[in-house]
């Protein structure tokens, strides 16, 4: 059943661009939350900060609900082995990203500035444990866990957090962490985006030595084969694309061209994600102790008729969400900058 | 005990989500509606309307996300041996949802708080009934994978799990359109009793100003109209969807009417005290009405619980395929007698709007109105919660009706899991429920801004 094999292996090709894009743009919105106690000097930087992201991070948040429901339809074996597998993380990732979700709309609405503080300390928090927890959960997924037959895995939270997945976790954030930096740059003007230039290189140097520690990590760990796999060279030679990607973005963040690196950490990004499925391939849930509990596309994949569904409703409508997502982001194309001295302070109420 | 601790924290998320969801609905329908009538009249009024209802409708809808989030994943992390059974036909609707309706609603509601500034009033404009659009689209396939599970079809059952067969089969259940029909009218009439009751306070209040005052009139008045339409919508989709569970989920009916016996003419239960199955100390019964509810018909049969036990015994062996009788019997009744009381406070709305449009309404009947309108805010809201606790309860102990037991859906984990996160979702979500409700009522309480004081704010682009 040739076909079959086929959409199979388009829908996993096609959740990996899912994840990609959701850490791609998702990845950002952290990345900013994460670093704005460092860049920001007063209420109105972290009010620009907020805002910089504000129009699109719910938009960006939809990427992984649809990975999570196309995983659910097209792989329904790998939505229940994972999750179940991944019940606890899975959980922290949910609660600190409800924190996060709610902390946008609330923190304004009230003028107290201990009720700034916390709603400022709900979107920093979670933004960063939910980065962590995608780094770990990824770089299990690359490395393998201990499975039982049927790809169940029973080795709880304890389990997940391998040193090779905290490396991953920590990678991920400083990643995020430049890709935020970067685009904070890119979207302000002034002081705040020259401390986020500045902060760059750091940060940048960091996320390429902790990235480039995880991929040989990984690459050296070894895996009981799968028949079918990709060469070792190809997930090495992304995440190593990855890690020049990084390097590349931190000395040209440095040196103000923004644009360019912004599309260099987008690339990191992608071409982490890239590492991770390709070494996964053709495994979607791979086993680290015996190949043969590990679970495959074929294995996990919905029938036919499922995935013809889900391809031809794709192929109609992913184009328009990606038009009007893009659209977004050129309708709020301008660099936001602080408002001039003399107006008013930010005010707690009136909106929409 | 696991799947106790289970089912109680999907019940917990999902109605907690539904407190949210009908006024994103609802709510995003009837902003919409004052947008429009701002920009069409040139209306100061409506303007300061549609961003005073604006700002309720955001801090509701931040919640409503939030809260929708843990449910995309609940399937895997609670009921994972049911998500492989229903994952061929389950997943494409809620894949199709996220991909259809959350996109457009999330990338919309930025450009809507965001764009005031940035797009020409008529594109802000559509930007707002694109975001209506996707709640309701939203609502449409979640419930078509709900629907399925109510009454499956489209599958066949091939290697352990359900297969799907014929989308077409799954989008055109009968199932499907009497409870979007009937969700989407009571998510409309929740947020009109919102904007009613909101609105007879505001406008009867001492301290208002007479401009602020008479915006809330205008409001109340098309809230109360907009209220009685759609709550009467409501009972005449929950009338259709009652035939359709007749022919699809006869348990159900007779659980919802605790008919033990099978009955031709059937009457319809109102009230009882005691015992539902033995002989109870008191009740009122309407001869013949639940007959007519359930096929139209004076003297038609309705199938009686011990009759519908024993045949499915016969089809799918030995076990109880009865739901707890006292739980789909009393909520179907707090949903319908909240409709009702829905319906008279919608009615008393109407009439007191167009009295006082004749400047006839006394200061003590517009004090009265004003106070039960505030009340009869939380009927909606009981209504639904009560309407999804029936369907629900009422499929059980099937999942999947006639094809998987609940019994047979959870996930392997151990019961300290499960009691960890069941805790910490009631814990985050009271923290969260409390919060929005004092916001809410914070921000219900504010004055109708003028345009003014904001400006500077949004001109720089800073609206967080
Ligand atoms: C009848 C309507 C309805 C029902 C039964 C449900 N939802 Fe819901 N959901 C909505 C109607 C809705 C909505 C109106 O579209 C929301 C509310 C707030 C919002 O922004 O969209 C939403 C939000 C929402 C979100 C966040 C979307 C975003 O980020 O914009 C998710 C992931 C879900 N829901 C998932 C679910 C799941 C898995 C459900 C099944 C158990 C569910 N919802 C029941
Ligand atoms: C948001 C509106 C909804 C509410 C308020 C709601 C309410 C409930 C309640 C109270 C239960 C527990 C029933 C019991 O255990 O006796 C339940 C169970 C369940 N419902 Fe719903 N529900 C909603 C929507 C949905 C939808 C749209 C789906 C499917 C997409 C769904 C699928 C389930 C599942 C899988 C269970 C758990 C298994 C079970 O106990 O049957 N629910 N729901
Ligand atoms: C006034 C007369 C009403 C009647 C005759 C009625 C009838 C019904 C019936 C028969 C169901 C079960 C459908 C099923 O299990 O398949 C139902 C469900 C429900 N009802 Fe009502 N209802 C009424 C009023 C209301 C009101 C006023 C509200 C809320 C404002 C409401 C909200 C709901 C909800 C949210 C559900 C669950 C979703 C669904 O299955 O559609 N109902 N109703």
């Amino acid at each position: 059943m040739p076909t079959f094999a086929n959409l199979g292996t388009t829908w996993f090709a096609l959740i990996g661009l899912l994840w990609a894009g959701y850490l791609f743009l998702e990845g950002f919105d952290f990345g900013v939350s994460v670093m704005r106690p460092l860049v920001s000097r007063d209420e109105t930087d972290t009010r620009l900060c907020l805002n910089v992201i504000g129009p699109v991070w719910d938009g960006n948040e939809v990427w992984v609900l649809t990975a999570g429901g196309a995983t659910f339809a097209a792989f329904p074996l790998w939505y229940a082995r994972l999750f179940n597998g991944f019940y606890l993380a899975l959980f922290l990732a949910l609660v600190f990203l409800i924190a996060r979700g709610v902390s946008f709309e609330f923190r304004g609405k009230v003028a107290a500035p201990a009720w700034r503080r916390t709603w400022d300390g709900a979107n920093f928090l979670g933004s960063l444990v939910a980065a962590v927890v995608w780094g770990v959960a990824f770089t299990d997924l690359a490395h393998g866990l201990p499975l039982g037959p049927g790809g169940r895995y029973q080795g709880g939270l304890p389990g997940l957090l391998h040193p090779v997945a905290v490396l991953g976790g920590v990678a991920t954030l400083a990643l995020v962490s430049l890709h935020g930096l970067v685009f904070l740059s890119l979207k302000t003007t002034g002081d705040l985006a020259e401390r986020a230039r500045r902060l760059s290189l750091p940060v940048g140097v960091a996320a390429a030595a902790l990235l480039a520690g995880v991929v040989a990590w990984v690459a050296t760990a070894g895996r009981p084969a799968v028949g079918g796999q990709l060469p070792g060279a190809v997930p090495l030679g992304l995440g190593a694309a990855g890690v020049a990607a990084v390097a590349t973005a931190a000395v040209l963040a440095r040196s103000g061209r923004d644009k360019a690196a912004f599309g260099a950490t987008g690339l990191a990004v992608l071409a982490a994600m890239g590492a991770v499925w390709s070494r996964m391939f053709p495994a979607v849930f791979p086993a680290s102790n015996r190949a043969t509990n590990g679970l495959t596309i074929a294995a996990a994949a919905s029938q036919h008729n499922t995935l013809v569904v889900m391809t031809v409703v794709a192929a109609c409508f992913v184009p328009f969400v990606l038009a009007y997502q893009g659209w977004t982001y050129w309708v709020f194309r301008q660099r936001l900058s602080r408002p001039p001295a003399a107006a008013p302070g930010p005010s707690t109420g009136a909106r929409p | 005990m696991q799947i106790l601790l289970a089912r109680w924290e999907f019940a917990v998320v999902t109605v907690f989500h539904f407190f949210f969801v009908p006024l994103t609905i609802g709510l995003g329908f009837l902003v919409a509606l004052m947008q429009t009538l701002a920009y069409r009249k040139q209306d100061a009024g409506w303007e300061r309307l549609t961003r005073f209802y604006g700002r309720l409708f955001l801090i509701n809808i931040a919640v409503g996300v939030v809260t929708g989030i843990t449910l995309e994943f609940q399937f895997g992390l609670n009921w994972s041996a049911y998500s492989i059974f229903v994952g061929n036909i389950f997943g494409a609707p809620l894949a199709i949802e996220a991909l259809l309706a959350f996109f457009m609603e999330s990338t919309f509601i930025g450009l809507w708080i965001f764009g005031r500034s940035k797009l020409s009033p008529r594109l802000h404009l559509a930007t707002i009934w694109l975001v209506s659009l996707g709640t309701m689209l939203s609502a449409l396939f979640i419930l078509a994978a709900n629907a399925w599970m109510q009454h499956p079809v489209g599958y066949k059952v091939a290697g352990g799990q359900a297969v799907l067969t014929d989308f077409w089969a799954v989008l055109a259940n009968p199932l499907l359109w009497g409870s979007f029909a009937h969700t989407i009218f009571a998510a409309l009439a929740t947020a009109g009793l919102l904007v009613l009751g909101t609105s007879a306070w505001r406008a009867h209040q001492a301290g208002a100003s007479a401009e602020d005052r008479g915006a809330f009139w205008r409001s109340s008045r098309l809230a109360a109209a907009f209220s009685l339409v759609s709550t009467l919508l409501v009972a005449v989709s929950g009338d259709l969807q009652a035939r359709l569970m007749d022919v699809y989920q006869p348990m159900k009916m007779a659980a919802a009417e605790a008919l033990y016996r099978t009955a031709k003419g059937a009457s319809f239960s109102l009230l009882t005290i005691g015992d539902l199955s033995q002989k109870p100390i008191f009740q009122v019964r309407v001869p013949h009405l639940l007959s007519l509810l359930a096929d139209l018909s004076w003297s038609g049969t309705v199938q009686g619980i011990d009759n519908l036990q024993a045949a499915d015994v016969a089809r799918y062996g030995k076990g109880s395929y009865v739901p707890v009788v006292p739980l789909t019997y009393w909520s179907f009744r707090v949903m319908v007698g909240a409709g009702i009381l829905m319906l008279v406070v919608a009615a008393w709305g109407t009439w007191a709007a167009r009295r006082q449009g004749q400047g006839r309404l006394g200061g003590a009947s517009q004090r009265w109105f004003a106070r039960a309108a505030l009340w009869a805010m939380a009927l909606p809201l009981v209504a639904n919660t009560f309407g999804w606790i029936f369907t629900e309860a009422g499929r059980q102990p099937w999942a999947v009706w006639g094809l998987m037991l609940t019994a047979k859906g959870p996930s392997s984990l151990t019961l300290a899991d499960v009691a960890l996160t069941l805790a910490g979702f009631v814990a985050v979500y009271t923290a969260l429920g409390v919060v929005d409700a004092w916001l809410m009522v914070r921000y219900a309480r504010q004055p109708l801004s003028g345009d003014g004081q904001q400006e500077a704010g949004e001109v720089a682009g800073l609206v967080y």
